[in-house]
């Protein structure tokens, strides 16, 4: 017998969803979409608005331990992607996960599979990208940057960043979600916390001669001879470029140029 | 001089090393120390030559008493010239990395006064670095034909990666364009950084603190269209060197004109070869991921890589009978025959077909590049719907995929009258 068809209202969090699955499958419901409290519009279907409880979440969130590793990861990780509607895809995913166990990790030509494992590609292919693009300027001894990816990438970046810097005061801003990681030296000092209003202070004097020093080296490394544009975009699309040091041309200026867009 | 100038000139006399990487070691930094490296490496730049910028490749002087033809730093070269003091070449390396612009340091050098005295400057700067500033990003020395193995020893536990330049495919030329330079001088630290990774992997083994010797491996690099020599001879010469000397890579560089030697092709109208390049690091990937051996992709008949397709396709071409491969039921070495299959998908076919058989439209959604890959596949014994191809036609439509790719060097004129110029 079909389930029930709901339209499921969750606050937007992980755990939240994490909440909407246990109840879903509680209730034997099948949501058709997902919304927020703040999604204004209505719905032909009958709502449910179900409220988060970690305990839930917790219970579901261990239960992808039977979906194998490669299974768990992506059942882990897509709610990070920007793919369109990734509640109901990973709702999807969910549903045939519980159904075939570890086989799902091997499922690649499944179209609901295939889908939640390119947009997963695609998130860590940008926190690759990232660990790379991002830049960092000294303010004062405290180490901010700002980056505008299309994913959550910051949960990725954290390991990477903190590994680097274990001694460093550091901010990385995600300008698109509004969030940013916070490290102070020492074991365990490191959040992710929403964040309303960011800017970057002022550039010292060290900082800008650092700034020129590396546009110096960028422009000077490249070989006439092998002029490449094509290649340089392909590997490094310019939706990177605005927040990239070696293309800000704020070096005499006090004030360095933040704003990408 | 100023930071700034030294930088530009160091900088500039460093870029035309090919080997840009970062890869091969991953480490993370304990509580005191700063900088990680990964195992895939790390771009943080692509310059506008479209290259990786993952390290600070500079030299640590381009002062030197060589006279090589080929290169921008021989001593009759009317050049600026400049040298880092290790202090300051470790400060800018610690300001780089600490905004995240770079992943290591790349330090090479030109041979001031002697091997000796050039390995010496080196280590100082290095040990700075890692043990004043406690650094563990990555470190890329190359090492110096001719120095004391001692401290050729002691510049491989200060880095992770080591280098020596073989510089040019064979030892005529390497004698006519680089007279100071000898075939063994080349080898000899080659082989001694070999055996220091071997014998590092074994201390290690029995006491984990035991010091690493450049623990990321060697790596080399060759001027590629300076002299003579047919592609089939480099790869022969590749091949050699990742067998005998265990190297992590070897890297090609299109012979760029820096000079006006009277040895080496003319300045004016020279391009460098940078398709000939292309190709080569293709049939590079071949021999080191996808177990092919250098005698298969060229042979006497064929010395050089056909440049309007790539190695694998020619491969493919001249060996039809291994074709098609049944996708369900091939093993993993004859998937990776198959032009337009890669490691990724390859691997990706093992695990899907588990499931169940796999179909072209799968196979699609595996990320298998289908325009090469439908000709020499089935599917269940079936090839791809509605394709029907004589030889002559494969060959002309396996080219005609790459030709836009290709539209830099212009179509030639047929002669009627064949080869004769």
């Amino acid at each position: 017998m079909s389930w029930t068809q709901i339209s499921c209202q969750y606050d937007g969090s992980y755990p939240g969803f994490l909440s909407c699955v246990f109840d879903c499958y509680v209730n034997r419901e099948e949501p058709v979409e997902f919304r927020t409290p703040d999604d204004m519009c209505c719905s032909l279907y009958p709502l449910r608005a179900v409220t988060t409880d970690q305990a839930h979440a917790m219970r579901v969130y261990r239960s992808f331990a039977k979906f194998g590793a490669e299974g768990q990861r992506l059942a882990v990780r897509t709610f990070l992607t920007c793919l369109p509607d990734k509640e109901l895809w990973l709702w999807r995913y969910l549903r045939l996960a519980y159904d075939q166990g570890p086989m799902i990790g091997r499922n690649l030509t499944d179209p609901v599979v295939d889908r939640v494992r390119k947009a997963v590609w695609h998130l860590e292919h940008e926190a690759h990208q990232y660990k790379g693009f991002t830049r960092f300027s000294d303010l004062d001894g405290v180490l901010a940057g700002e980056i505008e990816p299309k994913n959550r990438v910051l949960p990725l970046l954290r390991a990477h960043f903190c590994g680097r810097y274990p001694q460093e005061n550091f901010v990385l801003h995600d300008r698109t979600h509004g969030e940013a990681l916070f490290h102070r030296p020492g074991p365990g000092n490191c959040a992710i916390l929403p964040v309303e209003d960011f800017s970057l202070g002022r550039a010292g004097a060290e900082e800008l001669a650092y700034r020129k020093l590396w546009r110096a080296f960028y422009d000077t490394i490249a070989i006439e001879g092998r002029y490449n544009p094509k290649c340089r975009m392909t590997n490094m699309p310019k939706r990177y470029w605005a927040m990239m040091t070696e293309f800000q041309k704020d070096w005499d200026t006090a004030l360095p140029e933040m704003q990408g867009r | 001089m100023e930071l700034l100038d030294k930088l530009n000139i160091l900088a500039d006399a460093a870029k035309y090393d090919a080997a840009c990487t970062s890869s091969g070691l991953d480490r993370s930094a304990r509580p005191g120390t700063i900088g990680n490296t990964m195992m895939a490496g790390c771009c943080h730049s692509f310059s506008a030559d479209g290259r990786c910028v993952t390290l600070l490749k500079v030299l640590q002087t381009n002062v030197c008493v060589y006279d090589c033809q080929y290169c921008v730093n021989r001593k009759s070269n009317d050049v600026p010239r400049a040298a880092f003091t290790p202090e300051e070449l470790c400060e800018l390396t610690m300001g780089f990395y600490r905004r995240n612009y770079i992943e290591g340091l790349f330090l090479s050098s030109a041979v001031i006064r002697g091997p000796d005295y050039t390995t010496e400057l080196m280590i100082r700067t290095l040990r700075i670095l890692r043990e004043q500033y406690r650094f563990g990003g990555y470190i890329h020395a190359k090492a110096i034909p001719g120095a004391d193995p001692l401290l050729t020893h002691r510049l491989g536990l200060l880095a992770d990666r080591m280098s020596v330049n073989i510089e040019l495919p064979s030892s005529p030329s390497l004698a006519l364009l680089a007279p100071d330079k000898k075939k063994e001088a080349i080898l000899t630290p080659m082989a001694q950084i070999r055996d220091g990774i071997t014998a590092s992997k074994q201390e290690i083994a029995v006491y984990r603190h035991a010091p690493r010797f450049a623990p990321a491996g060697q790596s080399t690099q060759m001027i590629v269209g300076a002299t003579p020599e047919s592609d089939r001879h480099i790869l022969t010469l590749t091949q050699a060197l990742y067998d005998r000397y265990q190297l992590k890579r070897v890297f090609y560089s299109a012979y760029m004109p820096v000079s006006s030697s009277p040895l080496l092709p003319v300045a004016e109208n020279f391009k460098p070869p940078l398709l000939r390049e292309h190709r080569l690091y293709q049939a590079d990937w071949l021999l080191r991921y996808y177990h092919f051996r250098a005698e298969e992709i060229l042979d006497d008949s064929q010395p050089d890589l056909d440049p309007r397709m790539d190695p694998k396709c020619c491969w493919a071409l001249r060996h039809l009978e291994f074709f098609p491969v049944e996708v369900n039921k091939a093993d993993y070495e004859a998937l990776l025959r198959v032009p337009g299959l890669g490691v990724r998908s390859a691997r990706r076919i093992l695990r899907a077909r588990r499931v169940g058989p796999l179909n072209f439209e799968g196979l699609k959604r595996l990320g298998v590049v289908l325009k090469r890959a439908q000709y020499f596949l089935t599917c269940s014994g079936r090839m791809m719907e509605g394709l029907r191809v004589s030889e002559d036609g494969l060959l002309r439509r396996l080219v005609a995929l790459e030709a836009p790719a290709l539209a830099e060097p212009m179509p030639e004129q047929m002669s009627l009258f064949g080869d004769a110029v």
